[in-house]
């Protein structure tokens, strides 16, 4: 009598029999809002500084290598080492069509930058995740850190696209008449995208899309056996991380005035990999914070004499111990995995559902 | 015709022959239970039918088509469901997810991505839950029920992909005899749309839902035939009285 009753009340998806864990409350919006917040702020407190203006600038357009990183990783358990390399790459592409055709109109440079990322890490998920065997994390790390390894390598020695000393005084990124020169502008353009990014992300880890990666994330085979194409899946939120690299290079390029070997290669393919663990992987707004930390972090540390040539370091020891003893990121201590994962059952994440 | 024919199929691991020159005929609409002492090939066979691993040897045809050497993904789209053995709920989801990703296995990429498969589903998920006596745990994570439960989430999930086929390792492996006894009727109506093969310790779970046996020992079929046949069949009760 008493069970048949609370079936009932839960099938009307509200009751709950006492005594279980109920989800715990979702601090992610907040800290999503904070951040926007924040974010929005910034230029007018910084207003004085135009060199911090610059940092914050760089902060969120390497916030969406730090995305990139977190669709592989966080969403779908993809260990890339290589996302710097479609940044890269994407940056190399915009750069000379400055140089060579002096053309920088952004409705064309910024959707050409995102389909040289799609294109490119298309071409290795096809490679890397397409057989007919699933590969494991260490085959696919090693493919992408070799891909950014060679690409690096490859740049450094060409002459056409300035070998070591890479492509400086790049084009500035115009719309119509108007230049983006760093500073306000920029920031807020570069903050745009990031939002919009970030929201799309967002979307597809929410979605039923999203669902089914978290059950990949746990046992690949099992939904193998369901009928799910595993590694179509993979291979597509790879091409889109790739996208959103694609995108950052781009942005990164033109508000450097410059883009050079090292944006492609395995050492910026790694700092990635920490914004996403220090933050907190598979929480989307983790590893931007993330990105902040570090960045500010090494800003701030930069001029410190003492401190500035142990920094990296410093750097490699706080990943090692986020690793170790904070595998879920800073963010981790504040946000439940139920809430990190999004499976609440009959109501689906965001109050959307159900 | 039988809905899953196994030809001589063999499979060795290093030195040791697992299966050897196995035949099998399963009836559709049929419980068919396949049972024999311990490392007698039983679990070896069930997942060579469900393409956790390849038989080296012979043919295995389900429904029309040579599945012998068809990827688990392609075995799943014709109609093929395996229960593992050790069960395999996604702990960390929640059970009405877990029943959902497997009911939505079939959706295109667009469905999923608009979510629209959370309502079109929910109606078979719900079912499938309260059948199970499942539907108060729906919004638990599904590490946190207990061994038998996660045991019927797996039957439940398996279902939801609507198989013309259900393979099951030990469905009833850890569980107690009530526990047992409610696993035999929450199976009991499938019969209605779906085929059972069933690998299982406890004969009398067995006697009690099969229609049909085979008896494996060694790595060969003993004896097959229907349940009266095989339980007045001399050569099973010597194997079991003398190794069970």
């Amino acid at each position: 009598m008493l069970s048949e009753a609370g079936s009932a009340l839960s099938s009307a998806g509200r009751g709950r029999p006492a005594g279980r864990t109920r989800p715990a409350r979702r601090v992610l919006p907040w800290v999503e809002g904070a951040a926007l917040l924040v974010a929005l702020v910034v230029p007018f407190a910084l207003s004085e500084r135009t060199d911090l203006v610059t940092l914050a600038t760089n902060v969120l357009i390497l916030s969406l290598l730090a995305i990139s990183f977190d669709l592989c990783w966080g969403l779908s358990g993809i260990m890339s080492f290589g996302q710097a390399l479609f940044f890269g790459v994407a940056g190399y592409v915009i750069a000379l069509a400055g140089r060579d055709l002096e053309f920088s109109q952004l409705w064309a440079m910024l959707p050409l930058a995102m389909l040289v990322g799609l294109l490119l890490a298309g071409l290795f998920a096809a490679f890397l995740l397409l057989g007919r065997k699933a590969p494991t994390t260490i085959f696919v790390a090693l493919g992408t850190l070799t891909g950014s390894y060679a690409a690096e390598r490859l740049v450094s020695g060409w002459q056409y696209v300035g070998a070591g000393n890479g492509l400086s005084s790049v084009k500035l990124l115009q719309l119509g008449d108007y230049e983006f020169i760093e500073g306000t502008a920029f920031y807020f353009l570069a903050l745009v995208v990031l939002v919009l990014v970030y929201a799309g992300a967002r979307f597809l880890k929410q979605s039923q899309l999203g669902l089914v990666l978290a059950g990949m994330r746990q046992n690949e085979e099992r939904l193998a056996f369901f009928g799910y194409r595993v590694q179509l899946f993979k291979a597509l939120v790879f091409s889109l991380a790739g996208m959103v690299a694609g995108l950052g290079g781009a942005l990164y390029s033109y508000h450097q005035g410059f883009i050079g070997p090292g944006n492609m290669g395995p050492g910026l393919s790694t700092t990635a990999v920490i914004y996403c663990l220090f933050g907190g992987s598979g929480t989307l707004i983790g590893p931007v914070l993330g990105t902040v930390a570090v960045e500010v972090l090494t800003y701030v540390l930069a001029d410190v004499d003492a401190i500035k040539r142990v920094w990296p370091v410093i750097l490699g020891l706080v990943l090692l111990a986020v690793v170790m003893f904070q595998p879920k990121g800073f963010l981790g201590l504040l946000v439940s995995d139920r809430e990190r994962i999004g499976s609440y059952g009959r109501r689906r994440a965001g109050g959307s559902g159900g | 015709m039988a809905l899953l024919e196994i030809r001589g199929v063999s499979k060795t691991f290093r030195t040791l022959r697992a299966l050897e020159g196995v035949d099998v005929d399963v009836k559709a609409g049929t419980f068919h239970g396949l049972i024999g002492p311990n490392g007698s090939g039983k679990s070896t066979l069930l997942k060579a039918i469900a393409g956790a691993h390849f038989a080296d040897g012979g043919t295995i045809v389900f429904d029309g088509h040579d599945i012998t050497r068809a990827t688990p993904y392609e075995r799943a789209r014709l109609g093929l469901s395996l229960k593992f053995q050790i069960t395999a709920v996604l702990p960390e989801l929640s059970v009405y997810d877990n029943v959902l990703l497997a009911t939505q296995s079939s959706g295109r990429l667009s469905s999923l991505l608009m979510s629209s498969t959370r309502r079109t589903l929910d109606g078979e998920v719900t079912a499938l839950l309260e059948r199970f006596r499942l539907i108060d745990r729906a919004d638990d994570l599904a590490g946190q029920l207990s061994h038998g439960q996660q045991q019927w989430l797996e039957i439940a999930m398996a279902l939801a992909l609507r198989p013309k086929l259900l393979l099951l390792d030990e469905p009833t492996g850890g569980m107690s005899p009530e526990e047992r006894r409610v696993t035999g009727t929450l199976l009991a109506p499938i019969k209605a749309h779906c085929t059972l093969v069933i690998v299982e310790h406890d004969l009398h779970f067995i006697r009690d839902i099969c229609d049909d046996l085979t008896v494996l020992d060694q790595g060969r079929v003993l004896d097959h035939g229907d349940v009266e046949t095989i339980q007045r069949s001399p050569k099973v009760q010597q194997v079991f009285t003398t190794r069970v």
